[in-house]
């Protein structure tokens, strides 16, 4: 467990001298500081029907399908590439621990960039002194439910981000494979419901299960304040599946 | 040697990646504080051997021993006992070189923080790494640095057994000359085992040499041993004033096995340079100084006994592999193991 912290603290440090970590950190806050705007823009001229916060983070897609790569895409794909990989386990660190510390690493920094978001309210809310506007603002059980479904989610994109990255010695080619498995874990669960059987009248059809995987559902229901133990386990079998595949990448190509 | 004795002992070592045989029956035993040169050409299974060895690679058969300890069984006792220099020598760019080793020797086991300090200040000094060099960004190191601050990652733990893979690849004749005597330092201290193809470097250096061959050991043993199977007999050279004909006769009767390697080269007036081979292994200069003064019309200026170097060794050890590399259509190596050395 020690060296695990040790291993831990060494990639949270690590990240923190990374270029790509500040690339990440910036363009996602530069992006999703204009979508706000934009989402208050929108609120002066038109009323809205979900707080602002629901619709912030329903755009949560946005910055998750750059963000997770450029974090993740380092991880192991470069180590591999240098041969650090083949350094860290000639002691006596195993493939699990590394995996799991560089997981953790990579998950504070993904949940400090979140965190860092709500400083975009509170900057709005300084420019209004209406109250009914910074009750629109502070919609507490949006802004917390988002930052669940975010923190929740952000298990599952991110081990499948570091999974792509142990499967390639090229971080452009990790990146690639963990945009693409994002895309079809965030949008291809959705298409799946254009296929005909699993539409609702299909008989035999297993919408069910499909409507089981809608990640723009689940952010809607902890929007609305629904804490329900379906998405978690979605997500973290998800993440234990992911983080088990990579552990076995990083023991098994050596 | 006795099991008892060594400090590495491979049995039978086989891997295989998909239907290439990167290694196959490789057996060969280091001795407690032996210094041993692992070579062979491109491809031959030195980083092979040593990858298993360091417990990063599973052999497909066979069986190893690092200081008695089985490494199929307690691979986790034998990392501990190890020391390892990657081929290459990566290492993280951005980290200063002491806080590099700080945090490598928390992986390797030592716990207390007084511990790593104290040891890694001793290798700093021993590596010539202090002072600025310790917080220098290893990015900005020069190569011969580099292979310091390695070899220093590589002995943190008190290793017994230290594997080093080409570790002076890349390095120019200073930086050769200062890791040289880094490492002779070391002599006696620890077993060293040096993968490499850079045979001067392991003629200085090395107590014996085992040299693979397409994923077989074709030759093991000291520089003597190794003369004796492969280059048998010694090329003696000769400046001489005379007929060289006239010459080559008087050490014939001195030496029957006596045979002139190349044709005699004159040096100017009559003096030429001679050179012969013998299949004989005593030291037969001063008999060949006798039998040249005793004839009038020769007059010998200067005569050198040269033993095979390990180079010639190592040529007549891979001598088959390289023949059927000179064949047209052959297909290269397996680039099995990284930077196809395997």
């Amino acid at each position: 467990m020690r060296r695990f912290f040790r291993v831990l603290a060494h990639e949270w440090r690590c990240l923190w001298l990374s270029p790509a970590s500040y690339v990440a950190g910036v363009l996602f806050l530069l992006l999703l500081g204009l979508l706000y705007w934009a989402i208050l823009r929108g609120f002066t001229l038109l009323p809205q029907e979900q707080t602002p916060a629901t619709q912030f983070f329903r755009l949560f897609w946005i910055p998750v399908f750059f963000v997770v790569p450029l974090l993740t895409m380092r991880g192991f794909a470069e180590e591999r590439r240098t041969g650090m990989l083949e350094r860290t386990l000639t002691t006596t660190v195993r493939p699990v621990q590394l995996v799991l510390a560089k997981f953790g690493a990579v998950y504070g920094f993904y949940l400090l960039l979140w965190a860092a978001t709500l400083l975009f309210p509170w900057i709005a809310v300084q420019g209004t002194s209406l109250e009914a506007g910074r009750r629109l603002l502070y919609d507490l059980p949006s802004l917390w439910g988002g930052l669940l479904f975010v923190a929740v989610s952000g298990l599952l994109f991110l081990s499948l981000g570091l999974f792509c990255s142990s499967l390639s010695r090229s971080q452009l080619v990790s990146a690639i494979l963990s945009f693409t498995g994002l895309f079809l874990v965030i949008a291809g669960s959705r298409l799946l419901l254009e296929i005909p059987r699993v539409t609702p009248d299909a008989p035999g059809g297993f919408e069910g299960p499909v409507r089981y995987l809608q990640v723009f559902e689940h952010l809607l229901d902890f929007s609305a304040g629904i804490v329900d133990t379906r998405p978690f386990l979605f997500y973290l079998s998800g993440t234990v599946l992911f983080l088990f595949l990579t552990t076995v990448a990083v023991a098994r190509r050596l | 040697m006795d099991p008892a004795d060594a400090s590495i002992r491979a049995v039978d070592l086989s891997r295989s990646f998909g239907r290439h045989r990167a290694i196959e029956g490789v057996s060969f035993a280091v001795g407690r504080g032996e210094v041993v040169g692992f070579l062979g050409p491109n491809g031959a299974g030195k980083s092979t051997t040593v990858r298993i060895l360091t417990g990063l690679l599973r052999a497909s058969s066979g069986e190893a021993w690092v200081e008695g300890h089985s490494l199929a069984r307690e691979p986790e006792r034998v990392q501990q006992l190890l020391g390892y220099m990657p081929e290459n020598n990566p290492l993280p760019e951005d980290l200063r070189v002491g806080e590099f080793l700080r945090y490598r020797a928390a992986l390797k086991g030592l716990r207390r923080r007084r511990e790593r300090e104290q040891r890694v200040g001793e290798l700093l000094v021993q590596c010539d790494l202090q002072r600025e060099t310790e917080r220098k960004r290893i990015g900005k190191l020069s190569k011969g640095y580099r292979q310091r601050v390695g070899l220093a990652d590589a002995l943190l733990a008190h290793p017994r057994v230290v594997l080093l893979d080409e570790p002076t690849l890349g390095l120019d004749p200073h930086q050769v000359l200062g890791f040289r005597r880094l490492v002779e330092g070391l002599r006696g201290s620890l077993t060293l085992v040096l993968s490499s193809h850079v045979l001067p470097e392991v003629e200085r250096l090395c107590d014996r040499s085992v040299i693979l061959n397409r994923g077989q050991v074709v030759a093991a043993g000291t520089p003597a041993e190794l003369r004796e199977q492969f280059a048998a007999g010694r090329t003696y050279h000769l400046r001489a004033e005379g007929s060289p004909a006239e010459i080559g006769d008087r050490l014939r009767r001195v030496d029957p096995t006596l045979c002139r390697e190349e044709d005699p080269v004159e040096e100017g007036g009559r003096v030429h340079h001679l050179r012969f081979s013998s299949g004989a292994e005593p030291d037969l200069s001063p008999r060949f100084v006798e039998a040249l003064e005793a004839a009038g019309a020769i007059r010998l200026h200067a005569i050198h006994r040269e033993e095979a170097s390990l180079e010639d060794i190592f040529l007549a050890a891979t001598r088959p592999s390289w023949k059927e590399r000179q064949r047209p259509g052959r297909a290269e190596d397996h680039p099995a193991g990284r930077g196809g050395d395997a």
